[in-house]
């Protein structure tokens, strides 16, 4: 697979680390009501879509950028790649 | 000898060879199959299962009978298709699946057995008794199974890899692939041109077609020479591109010295990565056989392949021959071997139609079919469905062409039936990027190929933004080609073979249908049609006719298996590349190996890195000698290691302290300049992860170590955590690992040596620079150093960092200084003994399944700040009272040895797994105390310590009472490290 890089172009994905679901930016609230609910949701449950999904991908072999990369599971095509940190402040992670 | 004249074959180049040993000549341009077929020898094999005689089938890729073992020695290589084994000066070939000679194996007894071996015979024949299973069937099984032998030695060639890009990959060189090749390397695109033949032009060398009023095979050697001569051009002959990955990604594999005696220190075969933005498939098509009773016989052969080793190679695989078709492409076999001065005794058409060419002498019989052959080791009659017999000694069968459309499967294609050619052609969703062309495509006339391949590059050219050149197609025919749908004949009594390399007949695949596997994915399994080295080319077609036929359903409607790469098989050496032996995984060496090197040290493996793990004086006998020597005269002077291998990451940033204080889960939000303290990370679901020191050198300066195991994943969490879960924080992060050399100075001596090392003015009184002082000093007049005084043994003790270049001399110059206090040198195992003496958890007690809790460190983890773990760490089942507890055992019996991975059991209970209790993680002998010690956990520990329990491992067949006591063997209160 090649991955666009938002920074670097297109590279192999084999300079790159898989992690899986991007909704792993949105870490609970640990001072919620029901925050280990949520952190249990956070860290146990997935969707498995069949079709476009974003995920994070780090590169290791590279600049350690992690990657909000969409892919259609069914596919492979890559529609977008964005730089996590872009990602995570426009969903407003706070600090 | 069965030569004749013309062909592509160099005259002037004599190749000596052997076949089981008997001397053969062939010339420069064969194959070691058409050098077979002009040597005589038809007999080349025996199946796979009823081991019948086998010859030679096709003239390519697809051979499912003449597999072979080339060289010897360690170069053995079994199973190799002797029709794509180009013909060098001194090859030795052997046949394969025979006990005893060839022509006499002992094992075509298993052909008298056919009746009982039909399909699913292991399944139903081999199911009791049970305990048969391992002891007498699979051995028997084994000893029978399989084809050519193995060197059993090591692989002594070299394999490589290699990455090419490229904006047009085509993929075939044949008509439509050299013409597309032509028509991109003429727009200056960058092209490589990838064909699995050593001579390039496809079906145009082994045909007498012309090309612009030119041999077919002049045309393509002028196209070769042309696009040779092209800078952006990549010919890759040899090459098979074995599949199509995603986004334009594909696999090949280039045999760069099969074809010679020797590799000569080169690599053997290249397994090369192929970066395209558009691909062109001209991969061509296979012909398929028609299915009658006894027609593996040798000397049966593809019509394709007669035509191909009478028009290239100049072989003739017979002197009488028939031929059988279904299509009119049949005929030009026939023609072929007359105008070649070969006897055509009769041609038989399937169809009721008149002669489609005139063959003098030819007996010309019309809607008919073979229905048996006689000959015992090649054939000599056949017998027709009018009961004609013919006296032959080769058998030309054409069933028509199958396009090859493998590697349009390789992702989402799914191959759609075309009933004018009676065959599959691509369909579905390509691989992105790929198109078609030529007989691959369907396109299976000369004319059309050309037509296509010039037309699809142009399509891709015009994508990718180039524009073609001008030019005029070359001028050919098309040839007539029109096939009925015919797969078998039904007369035949006798077994007719569908899958020649896997021995499955007509009879094989109506039983399956029989018996319920009506899938063509279970038909494939039941009876392993398609399976193996030729994966089916030639047979799959006429068995889903078969299953369609018998099912009453159409072909398209059974459908088809999906291919899958490799389209050919690709050696393990070659996708192993040089990563094997001791260059599978290189190794990391530690700043003071060469010291350690000449210092006697025995090295271990841990991770990636080379330590040091015990450094042997002479008169020592056994390892213990000397790790228990590098115990005490640490614990009773000062000892040195290189702990260079834990991770060292510098964290940096005016956000520096509120990020350390959300990975770690105890506070690090008010550790001091000039402090450092012990870490403790958890996985976000509250597992304990890692642990370590982080020292605070400046106000937005801090070093941060790891464990050697974590060193990396650490890194990738905190980048992790910087990036997605805090974006907005002023940090940054380095790993240093590699960049610092650290030594532990560990023992009551070693502030006494350190004195003597560190520049003057930098005051290490234990007033000045306590338990946990860090700073930056210099060492040696002026060479930059971190100290830090921590201490994993438990005695005073300091790591001292300099730039890693300095590292081997500093471990000399620490030495040299401690001589006047007997200063040792100590490795990974005399660390172990001195940690677990101390108590301190290691890989072994943080095993991804134990908590803080579990540590008894659970109060370090904060409930008033966020960080990462500290939420499901306080899950109920998490935080039981009687969770286990990390402790200290001891043997009851001190001149016992204690057993790590032995299960705690309450004195009285039985040791079973209810009863279990815990385990030891951790043992080693104490030389401080005398006696051996361990660490483990214990339900409820922290509440029994001096109780006594049975520590069992049913593994080795022991067990002993141990006393569960405090994990702090030596000094319980810590004060040896604050002096």
């Amino acid at each position: 697979m090649i991955i666009n890089h938002p920074l670097l172009g297109p590279r192999d994905a084999a300079e790159f680390v898989y992690l899986g679901d991007a909704s792993l930016i949105d870490r609970p609230d640990w001072q919620a009501e029901d925050a280990q609910e949520q952190f249990y949701a956070y860290g146990y449950l997935r969707d498995n879509p069949a079709g476009k999904m974003q995920e994070l991908w780090y590169h290791e072999q590279g600049d350690r950028s992690w990657l909000v990369v969409t892919r259609d599971t069914i596919t492979h095509e890559i529609t977008q790649v964005e730089l996590a940190r872009d990602v995570a402040r426009e969903r407003g992670r706070d600090k | 000898m069965s030569r004749i004249e013309g062909g592509l074959i160099d005259r002037s180049q004599t190749f000596r060879f052997t076949f089981n040993g008997k001397p053969m000549q062939g010339h420069a341009g064969d194959t070691l199959a058409s050098a077979l077929i002009a040597n005589g020898q038809k007999l080349v094999g025996r199946s796979f299962k009823y081991h019948r005689p086998r010859g030679i089938f096709t003239a390519g890729s697809e051979e499912p009978n003449a597999l072979v073992e080339l060289r010897g020695g360690a170069h053995q290589e079994p199973n190799t298709r002797a029709t794509v084994t180009e013909l060098f000066d001194g090859l030795s070939a052997k046949s394969q699946n025979h006990r005893g000679p060839l022509e006499y194996d002992l094992m075509a007894m298993t052909d008298f057995a056919a009746p009982f071996l039909s399909a699913g015979f292991y399944y139903k024949t081999f199911m009791w008794p049970k305990a048969f299973w391992e002891k007498v069937y699979e051995p028997a099984i084994r000893a029978s199974a399989g084809l050519g032998r193995l060197s059993m030695q090591e692989d002594p060639d070299i394999y490589d890899k290699g990455f090419l890009h490229c904006d047009l990959l085509v993929i075939g060189a044949g008509p439509a692939g050299l013409q597309a090749a032509l028509t991109a390397g003429r727009a200056g695109a960058r092209v490589i041109l990838a064909d699995e033949d050593f001579l390039p032009g496809g079906r145009l060398n082994a045909e007498t077609l012309e090309v612009d009023g030119m041999a077919g095979h002049a045309w393509a050697a002028q196209a070769v020479a042309e696009l040779s001569a092209m800078g952006n051009v990549r010919m890759m002959t040899r090459t098979t591109v074995y599949g199509a990955y995603d986004h334009g990604v594909y696999g090949a594999l280039e045999r760069c010295t099969d074809h010679l005696a020797s590799s000569d220190g080169k690599p053997r075969q290249i397994l090369w990565r192929l970066y395209s933005k558009r691909a062109v498939l001209a991969a061509g098509a296979t012909e398929r056989p028609i299915a009658f009773g006894n027609n593996d016989r040798p000397g049966v052969m593809m019509a394709g392949a007669v035509r191909s080793y009478v028009n290239r190679f100049g072989a003739a695989p017979g002197k009488r021959i028939a031929v059988f078709t279904n299509n009119d492409d049949g005929w030009r076999t026939a023609k072929d071997l007359h105008d070649n001065g070969l006897e055509v005794a009769a041609v038989i058409d399937s169809r009721d139609r008149s002669p489609l060419l005139d063959i003098p002498g030819a007996r010309y019989i019309r809607g008919a079919g073979v229905r048996d052959t006689a000959g015992r080791k090649g054939i000599s009659r056949i017998t027709l469905t009018d009961d004609q017999m013919v006296d032959i000694d080769c058998m030309a069968v054409s069933g028509g062409w199958n396009p090859n459309v493998h590697l349009t499967c390789h992702q989402r294609g799914r191959p759609r039936w075309r009933d004018d050619l009676c065959a599959f052609v691509p369909g579905g969703t390509l691989p992105a990027g790929m198109v078609v062309a030529g007989a691959a495509n369907g396109a299976l006339t000369l004319a059309a190929a050309l037509a296509e391949g010039a037309a699809q590059a142009e399509a891709q050219l015009k994508d990718l933004g180039i524009t073609p050149a001008a030019a005029t197609l070359p001028r050919a025919e098309d040839e007539p080609g029109e096939a009925a749908a015919f797969w078998h004949v039904k007369e035949s009594a006798k077994r007719a073979w569908v899958d020649l390399q896997n021995d499955v007949t007509v009879k094989d695949i109506k039983l399956a249908n029989q018996e319920g596997f009506r899938s063509v994915e279970l038909l494939k399994r039941y009876t392993t049609m398609g399976m193996a080295t030729d994966q089916g080319k030639t047979s799959n077609i006429a068995g889903l006719a078969i299953l369609a036929e018998q099912a009453g359903k159409t072909i398209p409607e059974v459908g088809t298996t999906i291919f899958r790469p490799p389209y050919t098989p690709v050696p393990i050496g070659a996708l192993g590349g040089r990563a094997r032996g001791r260059d599978f995984r290189p190794y990391r060496l530690t700043p003071s190996h060469e010291w350690a090197k000449a210092n006697g040290a025995t090295f271990v493996e841990v991770g990636n890195w080379l330590r040091a793990q015990w450094y042997a004086r002479p008169g020592e006998k056994g390892w213990r000698d000397s790790v228990d020597r590098e115990v005490e005269m640490t614990r009773g002077s000062v000892g040195i290691c290189d702990v260079t291998t834990l991770g060292k990451i510098d964290v940096q940033g005016r956000d520096a302290a509120a990020f350390l204080n959300k990975v770690y889960a105890n506070g690090f939000a008010k550790l001091a300049v000039g402090k450092v303290r012990y870490g403790l990370m958890l996985r976000e679901d509250g597992i304990a992860y890692d642990d370590g020191t982080t020292a605070r050198l400046s106000e937005n300066h801090y070093v941060m170590t790891t464990t050697t195991a974590n060193a990396v994943l650490v890194f990738r969490r905190l980048e992790f955590a910087r990036q997605c879960l805090w974006p907005n924080m002023d940090v940054h992060l380095i790993s240093t690992t590699d960049g610092w050399a650290q030594f532990a100075v560990a023992g009551p001596n070693a502030r006494n040596l350190l004195r003597k090392v560190v520049d003057e003015g930098f005051d290490l009184s234990n007033e000045a620079f306590p338990f946990m002082a860090c700073g930056e000093v210099r060492v040696c007049g002026g060479t930059p150093a971190r100290l830090f005084r921590i201490s994993f043994s438990g005695e005073l003790a300091y790591e001292i960092a300099v730039p890693a270049r300095y590292g081997n001399s500093m471990m000399g110059v620490l030495m040299e200084a401690g001589k006047e206090y007997d200063a040792v040198p100590y490795g990974t195992e005399a660390l172990g003994v001195m940690r677990i003496e101390k108590g301190h958890a290691a890989g072994n007690e943080l095993n991804g399944q134990t908590t803080a809790h579990n540590l008894g460190m659970g109060r370090m983890v904060s409930q008033t700040k966020e960080c990462i773990g500290n939420v499901l760490s306080q899950r109920p089942e998490m935080i039981r009272d009687d969770a286990i507890k990390l402790m200290g055992f001891k043997p009851v019996d001190p001149a016992k040895k204690l057993i790590a991975g032995s299960h705690f059991i309450a004195s009285g209970n039985k040791a079973t797994m209810a009863n279990d209790e815990g385990w030891m993680t951790s043992v080693a002998y104490s030389p401080s105390l005398g006696h051996s010690i361990g660490l483990g956990f214990i339900k409820s520990g922290d509440t029994r310590k001096g109780e006594i329990v049975r520590a069992v491992s049913p593994v080795h067949g022991v067990e002993m009472d141990v006393e569960i006591c405090s994990a702090h063997f030596i000094d319980p209160e810590g004060e040896r490290l604050r002096v």
